[in-house]
């Protein structure tokens, strides 16, 4: 074992994980192969709500290759119900959910039937031989129409509303009364935002295997949370915990697209636990998009009161969330978890957030990256710019009137959180002096007086976040079926070498390398010396898995902690070895000396000691391991400052990037190539919600976008260059100061690109367009009357919901 | 039918139906699951593979069409241990994260490296518009391709030459982008 020279944390260390994944030697569920395997293939309803008349297996059962076709009735006395673990209000409505659909499908794409058999082609060619007849039932595709309980999703309900959850600060203490500073106040502003519903298109398609030999059921599965899903799955089954294994391997990708207990894991369970024989179930394409959780789809009205001087004092939302047809495993928290962040940076005296939880025949929605902050915060930085706009006064100006400053942390706001700390305007300033900010606006202004066709705008977006997730306390008050909290172990070896089991589940984020790097520099060993097992309930015994930008803050500070108790029993051994007082031992780079002698041991030497056992002091147990839980106090809270320029062609509608500067404090980086990376695929992600991506459906309620080739993923040629920097206050909720990073930049630049191509035409008359901001709907807003509201007419494209935005 | 393709460096002599898609037979007949499928309709690129030196996507394509040709997957890159320099730009550029869509970019933009030497970054972001990528919003993919581009320049070192020789000047300049 020898020393690390520099220090680990900080470092731009290249990932462990890029050997497999550069050759092709990675380990996807869908790779396995097992002897005797069975495949299983899903036939999805083709209408979104209708009962099951009849269904007609004779003729698939006789194709060849098919072992057995399974329908709803066959599974009805064992698939109970898939959970939902984020029951948000006592009395939350909330249907039965059968993994295969028995008497009725609520939604286009629910599972009907299975087809089990030799090969996924043989399984895939019976799919077409069975025979459903449907009698159908009204669909129920819009918020507000729901609402009103004419037609209704599920009927035994009585009502489309699923909850009414909310916070008020005058009740909660935290704050004034919203309704009083409302009639109060110089100025209050209106609008309505559309969250357009989202598809997380994670590029690895869902995929499960379960082995029942040797008296054990493994489960192999594209997800995010093995652990959670060993729980619900044996929660659901009733088989016992202890002889469920859940695997998952390399996992491609998730963005909270795989934080789900899928109807398709559970079937290929109960399947292998009937057939005695291993079962592959993988999803194409558009089965995924057509069944696999969506993400957004909400309304927000929100009304914000403020004083002439541009001072906020009030902030009204109330929202309307389209759960989808079912409850899955935390779709009724997601627009829960925006409930804090409305307010966001800004000191708001009073605030108010009141969310509906409403059914509609749609796929159900869940978490997708960022989860329920993301509408907060474009909700928040909207109407920042419309108070700008209203007051005219400087968009940035106004944000730095209302921010909380930097002295002022840590900082209590209006929904009851916390802000350890931060510091806007450092961001700020790093942020236009990257960005040019000053210049952009004289060329904008140039181009205005001109009247060139093509138009600059500069957009803003002061984003702050709620992370780490999350302290057990807040998750048990908020009615979280679960904790917060995070596992690490470390097993030092004979020979030097150090295995860290981790209970969080990485997809993509490089928890090999980063969790090596924390373990090197805290123990001294060489960063190659450290193997990080993950993903796999047999090693890892426990954990929460990885969501909700919690594995570092969270997951890593376990590990910390862990690491603390290794070295606080090598330190009492190595003082046993050199025959020292073990006050008197220093630990640096790797090796225990007697202070101001030359005695010195090696922590290997003391490993290996510990290991043999020959000689250790009274009362110490043999081996040199150690677990750490760590349960969170706070939340961490990333902030930053994004701006985006966009040039619209105001003859085409097309919007182009032409820069794009994101300053992110996402606290203590250990690594920063990681931590760049996370940015730049967060605001993809969160730009493709601002310009291209939507999940649309006909009337009838089939999804429109099923296809890459409909649903716009955006390519390389689609995004721009990034600018990226960071400003760095230290989290004091963790000994690693980390924050947290997978969400930032989804949650930052939707925003601040909506704000843009706004800018860009605001003073041609167009007050809003609705996301995403297609050609076709930014040139239509601009052929709208200016006097008559333009915005209105913007919406179109192949929504199922109707236009909503434009209001004012 | 019965075909005859030589994948990586082997000849592999097998029956197979008509209607067998070229990725299919690679990743459950061979073994070859280096190569994966992301979509069903030709849009996202990660299946992609070379046949006779030019990148096609193997899930558009069934497996009898590669008869009597040469496949080469991202598993047949590497030579006597060494990565290709587009394997090892990406690594170096932190181009990857969850790495779903790694083996088919490598491949996209091999080929398109065997087009232009030295492209620019929107040449290089054109040459992979047919390969998504949700993780990296693109911009480390990016600067992996050019820095790909520079190690495999002529005389960019005898260590790099080695190993991109067969793959890229193998590669006929007809028909493609």
């Amino acid at each position: 074992m020898t020393a690390t020279a520099e220090p680990e944390v900080g470092k731009a260390r290249l990932r462990k994980e890029d050997a497999r994944l550069i050759t092709g030697q990675t380990r996807w569920t869908d790779n396995l192969q097992l002897t005797g395997m069975l495949h299983m293939a899903v036939l999805r309803s083709p209408v979104a709500h209708a009962r099951i008349t009849n269904i007609d297996v004779s003729r698939a059962t006789s194709m060849p290759g098919v072992a057995v076709v399974l329908t709803g009735e066959d599974l009805a006395a064992e698939q109970g119900s898939l959970p939902c673990a984020w029951p948000i209000t006592e009395d939350m409505k909330s249907p039965p959910a059968p993994a295969l659909a028995v008497d009725q499908v609520n939604f286009a794409g629910e599972a009907v039937a299975l087809v089990i058999a030799d090969s996924a082609y043989h399984a895939a060619d019976a799919l077409e031989a069975i025979d459903v007849d449907y009698e159908d039932l009204p669909v129920v595709l819009d918020l507000e129409v729901a609402l009103r309980d004419n037609d209704l999703v599920h009927p035994d309900l009585g009502t489309n509303k699923s909850a009414t959850w909310i916070f008020d600060s005058a009740e909660a203490g935290a704050g004034t009364d919203v309704e009083a500073e409302i009639a109060a106040a110089e100025v209050v502003i209106e609008r309505t935002f559309r969250q357009q519903r989202l598809i997380p298109a994670f590029m690895e398609p869902r995929s499960v295997v379960v082995d029942s030999s040797a008296g054990m059921f493994t489960v192999w599965s594209a997800t995010q949370i093995p652990h959670i899903l060993r729980w619900m799955l044996s929660a659901v089954t009733g088989i016992s915990e202890s002889k469920l294994r859940v695997i998952a391997p390399d996992v491609g990708g998730g963005f909270g697209g795989k934080l789900q207990v899928t109807p398709e894991e559970l079937l290929c369970l109960l399947v292998a636990r009937r057939m005695g024989r291993p079962v592959k179930w993988t999803e194409t394409r558009t089965e995924s998009m057509l069944s696999a959780h969506h993400g957004r789809d909400q309304l927000q009205k929100i009304t914000l009161a403020a004083r002439r001087d541009g001072t906020v004092t009030g902030l009204k939302v109330e929202l309307l969330a389209d759960m989808g047809a079912y409850l899955r495993l935390v779709t009724p928290g997601v627009p829960i978890l925006g409930a804090f962040m409305f307010n966001s940076i800004y000191k708001f005296a009073a605030y108010r957030f009141v969310c509906t939880n409403v059914f509609t025949n749609k796929v159900p929605t869940d978490a997708y990256r960022g989860a329920g902050r993301p509408e907060a915060t474009f909700a928040i930085e909207r109407m920042m710019d419309e108070l700008a706009v209203e007051l005219d006064i400087e968009p940035m100006k106004i944000r730095e009137k209302n921010w909380i400053k930097h002295e002022e942390f840590p900082f209590t706001t209006v929904a009851g959180l916390t802000y350890d700390s931060g510091n806007y305007e450092a961001a700020t300033a790093r942020a236009m002096e990257l960005f040019g900010y000053d210049d952009m606006r004289e060329e904008q202004a140039r181009r205005r007086a001109d009247g060139s066709t093509v138009q600059l705008g500069i957009g803003i977006s002061t984003y702050t976040e709620m992370c780490g997730l999350a302290p057990s306390r807040v998750l048990g008050a908020l009615r979280y079926g679960a904790g917060g909290w995070e596992t690490a172990s470390i097993r030092m070896l004979p020979t030097g070498k150090v295995e860290v089991i981790t209970g969080t589940s990485p997809h993509g984020q490089g928890h090999e390398t980063v969790w090596s790097q924390i373990v090197a520099d805290r123990l001294g060993v060489p960063f190659e010396d450290i193997e990080v097992l993950h993903g796999d309930t047999a090693t890892s015994h426990k954990g929460m898995d990885s969501y909700g930008s919690r594995s570092l803050a969270v997951g890593g500070t376990a590990l910390v902690q862990a690491a603390d108790k290794v070295l606080a029993k090598a330190r009492t051994l190595a003082a046993h070895m050199m025959e020292c007082d073990e006050a008197d031992v220093e630990f640096a780079s790797g090796s225990f000396s007697v202070r101001g002698t030359s005695t010195v041991r090696a922590l290997g030497d003391v490993v290996l000691a510990a290991h043999v056992a020959h000689d250790l002091p009274e009362g110490m147990e043999p081996g040199m391991d150690a677990d750490a839980t760590f349960d969170p106090d706070n939340f961490s809270y990333p902030h930053g400052t994004h701006l985006c320029a966009t040039e619209v062609d105001t003859e085409t509608g097309m919007v182009k990037i032409v820069r794009y500067v994101a300053v992110d404090d996402v606290g203590t980086v250990v690594n920063p190539l990681i931590v760049d990376g996370q940015v730049h695929g967060g605001l993809a992600q969160g730009i493709a919600q601002a310009l291209y991506e939507e999940a649309t459906h006909d009337e009838m309620g089939t999804l429109t976008s099923a296809t890459f080739a409909d649903y716009l993923v955006p390519s390389a040629a689609d995004l721009p260059a990034f600018l990226t920097d960071r400003t760095t206050t230290p989290a004091t909720s963790n000994p690693l100061g980390a924050k947290g990073v997978g969400e930032a930049g989804t949650i930052a630049s939707t925003p601040a690109v909506v704000n843009s191509v706004l800018d860009a035409v605001r003073h041609l008359g167009v007050r809003d367009i609705e996301m995403p901001m297609s050609p076709e709907r930014v040139w239509t807003a601009l052929q709208g009357r200016p006097d008559e509201g333009a915005g209105e007419v913007a919406a179109g494209g192949l929504g199922s919901i109707d236009a909503q935005g434009g209001q004012s | 039918m019965h075909i005859s393709v030589n994948v990586d460096g082997v000849t592999y002599a097998d029956e197979v139906e008509p209607r067998l898609l070229l990725v299919h037979y690679l990743r459950e007949r061979l073994g070859k699951t280096g190569t994966v499928v992301g979509c069903d309709t030709g849009n996202c690129g990660a299946c992609t593979v070379h046949l006779d030196g030019h990148s096609v996507k193997s899930c558009q394509m069934l497996a009898v069409q590669a008869n009597g040709h040469d496949v080469t997957t991202i598993e047949g890159l590497a030579r006597d241990g060494k990565l290709h320099p587009v394997q090892e730009a990406f690594h170096s550029n932190h181009a990857l994260q969850c790495g779903f869509c790694t083996p088919g970019m490598i491949m996209q933009a091999i080929d398109l490296l065997a087009d232009e030497s030295d492209p620019d970054d929107e040449t290089v972001r054109k040459g992979l518009e047919g390969n998504l990528c949700r993780c990296t919003g693109y911009q480390n993919i990016v600067r992996a391709v050019q820095d790909a581009a520079q190690r495999m320049k002529p005389g960019a070192g005898p260590v790099q030459e080695q190993h991109s020789d067969e793959h890229v000047t193998s590669k006929q300049p007809v028909g493609g982008e």
